[in-house]
């Protein structure tokens, strides 16, 4: 693992793509920090770093893009895959390396605080918590990010895929406010997504009638579940919206509220697509 | 050491890798001969772990790759076929990291890094970038990291395309030095540098083993045999009876002919044992004039193309297989065979087996022919 770790830091940091990423960041956030922060003389120092969150939807994937795409073009996947580690730790290395890369910014943010302190009185522990919550966010991403690079061998479909997923996430909200919270729209869209789910695992096996029980019993359970009661749908799609909505997130962070339920958030979204990201290396050995 | 058992893997519907069975013994060199595209980088992928296989196992050392793959692994050093490098790091860098990856103890890694690279022959390369390295030098390069950490086994992928003939000279030697500590699998399409490099020879087309031997005995199979072309004018049952009479001759293989009234065979013999004298005392008291008499003696090239075109054509592949098993046997019984389906052909004049037989391996012998003769221009240009 460690040799991967030490590779990977290596690669961004002897070409542009480490450095592209950090110099963007630092070069948003000071510009940001010097209106707000300095100029507007506006003490919460976490407004400040949501201001600069959209940046991570052009980052992330640029950063992200080649961990694991590269590898497979160029066939040096063959090295690593076949060296005596496993690939959970050739996975963790590459991701650990990603995690470092972008530390280094967010290290440098951390002075910013203090020089707010030098022109009058700054809360510490609210700035501290929105940068916490700012880098969780970060590792958040970049768990999307290699698992999107490790679906494709072709890193600018990957930073292109990567792109919108992130996209679609940042404008979730919006998405759902386009939509009415009436309970029945909230069912209309719910039966449709058991359908399409149902079409989904129809292309993957190829048999119809498990793929049509499922549809079939989902729909009904939507149903009856909104027959029993209706309120319980109203408004629903947009609470349900905010699982994909990774910014709205970091939001109590900003405000200076250590939310657990966000960092738990965090973590869960990092495990799950770090899981995914190993099961589909695996998966590929096997067809 | 290496057990593959039984060892299949589709791709979709195409079977690249077709019930594959072999072991592997410690301390030899083991060549994996077949044609583009019969199984011979899959199956190495699978041994590797790279890639798993749909059914069958694969078991290094006691460790089934798929079970404990990191203990199966260590044991394992390989060159794919093409080299895995980042271009963008230095033979050193990249050695260093290779070194790390395959767990070589921090004491011994710069020594060893040193020492393989003296071995390839690299070590004035070592500060230069792999993207400005040329073809060979990667090779190289991809060579060295199979060899660090000194695993038991290496395998290796073509491991002398894109060489010059002196390069490859040298790998070769390369490869017979490490064969005294370790065992090694490379694979080729190159049939001479199989039969020069390694001791046991598996011969795989169509993913299957077609044939697997010593590299001895697949020769002496081959020339413990002489082969005779003869064309003769006249009557071929008259022939037949005078042929049958002659104890010393192993199998006739009767060839279409392509004059009229001239019967055209070959005549397959023990060897050591010259017939042209007795054939031609008998043809002359027979009053059947010779018209064309040479000796052909059948080449591991031969043996290579037969086996893996017989494979092919599977109906036509077990008389040709035959060949091979020199089962007494199953040799009269198939020469008889041979006679009877030749017969009819003879009398129709249109046996298509047979016309795509001769068409077949005309038209392979022109082409490494042709191919040899490259070989040659290229190291007499490497001598100027």
């Amino acid at each position: 693992m460690t040799a991967i770790y030490k590779k990977e830091i290596k690669g961004y940091l002897t070409s542009m793509i480490g450095y592209v990423f950090i110099f963007f960041i630092l070069l948003l956030e000071g510009i940001y920090f010097t209106a707000y922060n300095i100029q507007g003389a506006y003490p919460v120092f976490g407004n400040t770093l949501s201001a600069i969150t959209f940046l991570f939807l052009i980052l992330i994937p640029v950063l992200t893009m080649k961990t694991l795409a590269e590898e497979r073009r160029q066939k040096t996947d063959q090295m690593l895959f076949t060296s005596p580690v496993s690939v959970e730790n050739i996975v963790l290395g590459k991701y650990l390396a990603l995690v470092t890369v972008y530390m280094i910014p967010v290290f440098v943010i951390c002075f910013y605080p203090l020089i707010m302190s030098k022109y009058g009185t700054v809360s510490y522990a609210m700035a501290y918590t929105a940068i916490l919550g700012f880098a969780f966010m970060g590792f958040a991403e970049l768990s999307i990010g290699v698992f999107i690079s490790s679906l494709t061998e072709n890193p600018v479909i990957a930073a292109v895929v990567g792109f919108l997923v992130l996209f679609v996430c940042f404008m979730s909200e919006g998405i759902g406010s386009l939509v009415a919270e009436t309970s029945v729209t909230s069912l209309a869209i719910y039966m449709v997504m058991v359908a399409a789910a149902a079409y989904l695992i129809y292309y993957m096996i190829k048999n119809v009638l498990i793929p049509l029980i499922i549809g079939l019993a989902g729909e009904i359970v939507l149903v009856v579940l909104y027959i029993v009661d209706s309120t319980r749908f109203e408004g629903s799609f947009q609470d349900f919206l905010t699982i994909f909505d990774i910014t709205s997130h970091f939001d109590n962070f900003t405000n200076g509220i250590l939310d657990i339920q966000g960092l738990i958030y965090f973590l869960s979204i990092i495990v799950i697509f770090l899981f995914l990201t190993i099961q589909s290396i695996k998966k590929r050995r096997w067809s | 050491m290496i057990e593959v058992k039984n060892l299949v893997k589709k791709y979709g519907d195409h079977l690249a890798v077709d019930h594959l069975s072999f072991h592997v013994e410690k301390g030899q060199i083991y060549g994996f001969l077949g044609p583009n595209g019969a199984g011979k980088s899959t199956t190495m992928n699978i041994m590797t772990g790279y890639i798993a296989s749909t059914d069958g196992e694969v078991i290094i050392n006691g460790h089934n790759i798929l079970e404990e793959p990191e203990e199966a692994k260590k044991c394992i050093g390989y060159l794919p076929e093409q080299p895995p490098l980042y271009f963008d790091m230095t033979v050193k860098e990249y050695l260093k990291f290779a070194a790390e990856l395959k767990k070589v103890p921090r004491d011994r890694r710069e020594n060893q890094i040193k020492d393989v690279m003296k071995m390839v022959g690299i070590t004035n390369m070592q500060e230069r970038l792999i993207k400005n390295l040329s073809k060979g030098y990667r090779q190289r390069v991809g060579l060295a990291q199979a060899i660090l950490g000194y695993p038991e086994i290496i395998i290796l992928d073509e491991p002398t395309v894109g060489l010059d003939p002196k390069q490859i000279i040298e790998i070769r030697e390369l490869i017979r030095k490490l064969a005294k500590n370790h065992t090694i699998i490379l694979s080729s399409h190159i049939l001479s540098e199989v039969s020069e490099v390694c001791d046991y020879i598996l011969i795989i087309n169509n993913g299957k083993l077609v044939a697997s031997d010593t590299t001895d005995n697949l020769e002496k199979m081959t020339m413990g045999s002489n082969t005779l072309e003869l064309s003769v004018k006249g009557d071929r049952e008259r022939l037949k009876n005078i042929l049958d009479q002659m104890e010393e001759i192993r199998e006739v293989e009767w060839v279409k002919s392509e004059e009229q009234d001239l019967v055209s065979l070959k005549i397959t013999t023990d060897e050591n044992t010259d017939v042209r004298e007795k054939i031609f005392y008998k043809m002359a008291e027979k009053q059947m004039p010779i018209m064309d008499m040479h000796s052909t003696r059948i080449s591991l090239e031969d043996i290579f193309l037969e086996l893996t075109d017989s494979a092919k054509k599977t109906a036509g592949s077990k008389k040709r297989k035959l060949r091979f098993a020199w089962d007494k046997k199953e040799e009269e019984q198939e020469a008889a065979a041979v006679q009877e389906t030749d017969a009819e052909g003879y009398e129709q004049e249109t046996d298509p087996d047979a016309h795509e037989q001769e068409t077949d391996t005309e038209g392979r012998r022109q082409e490494t022919d042709t191919e040899g003769r490259g070989q040659e221009d290229e190291k007499d240009d490497s001598n100027l």
